[in-house]
């Protein structure tokens, strides 16, 4: 007689407290969530230079000196000059082609060397690599524009045209050695 | 005008809830994904500069983190600057090179994230710089904020 009332007893699980368990879970990984984002400025350090193997001769005029001196300021090939007129300055310097010969030859040439001193402000050298990346960036842009009719930012990785562009300006960007003491 | 009153009556009120459980679950799945649960502890302070030309790093599992600036002391003081690598400060810059050497050997494609205190003077990031290529680590990133 009990038996047979338990069978009539629905056999489906309960389920309706699965959307509490489910909301817990989720206020749990919402709070835990930190959707940050890793942004930043890339650059790649040069090897460290081998004795056997000296350094390959770079013409004077294909180089451009950028120092940051301790005081936060810019010197450019031993010349002041204001953060913001960096960019205007290597944009002209990278895109010469030859034509002012105190300037490099070709982009694909053209060193961009930058110097620190032990005291300098960090921030400073951020601004002043910004400007640099921020030129290289027009530069890219320009030509992508030139040649495909498409911003450069609109190239996927991997995209052929993107290395293309990349050949036309590669982003050589020299860390100088530090100074001994 | 009684009869369509009926009618309305027995018209169900209530709102079908059967598929929350499935929103739900949609949801957390989501955010189980995205979520990176060890942040590492900072013992060092650190007010990100920030920069306009800035790429995003998408493969964060070449990432690996310097971070270096002020230590922080008890009662919101700020002490000397220092670097700090995982968990822990690191006292010999010298260590570096080693502690680089072995995270490159685990992923070939590494990428280290400076995360560097905008007040901070550039003669320990020369040092740990120098100690990156000397651990040939080549593939740096400054960490900054987007500008506004």
């Amino acid at each position: 007689m009990l038996n047979k009332k338990r069978g009539r007893e629905s056999a489906d699980i309960d389920g309706s407290s699965l959307a509490d368990i489910a909301f817990l879970l989720l206020i749990f990984f919402l709070v835990v969530t930190t959707i940050d984002v890793d942004t930043g400025i890339g650059l790649v350090l040069p090897p460290i230079p081998d004795d056997t193997t000296p350094p390959p001769p770079v013409r004077e005029r294909n180089l451009m000196n950028i120092l940051v001196n301790a005081q936060g300021m810019v010197l450019i090939n031993e010349q002041p000059a204001a953060v913001a007129s960096v960019r205007d300055l290597v944009k002209e310097f990278v895109d010469n082609n030859g034509a002012d010969p105190d300037l490099s030859e070709s982009p694909n040439d053209a060193i961009v060397s930058i110097k620190t001193d032990r005291r300098t402000p960090y921030n400073v050298y951020i601004d002043m690599l910004d400007e640099v990346m921020g030129a290289y960036a027009e530069l890219r842009h320009q030509a992508s524009m030139d040649r495909f009719g498409v911003p450069y930012s609109s190239f996927e990785q991997g995209d052929e045209r993107r290395a293309e562009i990349q050949e036309m300006y590669p982003k050589k960007i020299s860390i100088a050695e530090p100074d001994e003491g | 005008m009684s009869k369509f009153k009926k009618k309305q009556a027995n018209t169900k009120q209530s709102v079908p809830t059967s598929a929350m459980p499935d929103v739900v679950f949609m949801l957390l799945i989501f955010f189980m994904v995205t979520t990176v649960l060890r942040e590492v502890e900072l013992q060092v302070q650190i007010d990100y500069a920030s920069a306009e030309n800035i790429e995003k790093i998408e493969q964060k599992r070449r990432v690996s983190y310097v971070y270096i600036g002020p230590e922080r002391l008890g009662g919101g003081r700020l002490g000397e600057t220092k670097v700090q690598i995982d968990d822990a400060l690191v006292d010999d810059i010298n260590a570096i090179r080693n502690i680089m050497y072995d995270k490159l050997l685990e992923q070939p494609r590494l990428i280290v994230s400076l995360r560097v205190d905008s007040d901070s003077e550039f003669g320990i990031i020369t040092d740990v710089q120098q100690e990156l290529r000397h651990a040939s680590t080549l593939q740096i990133n400054y960490s900054t904020r987007r500008e506004i």
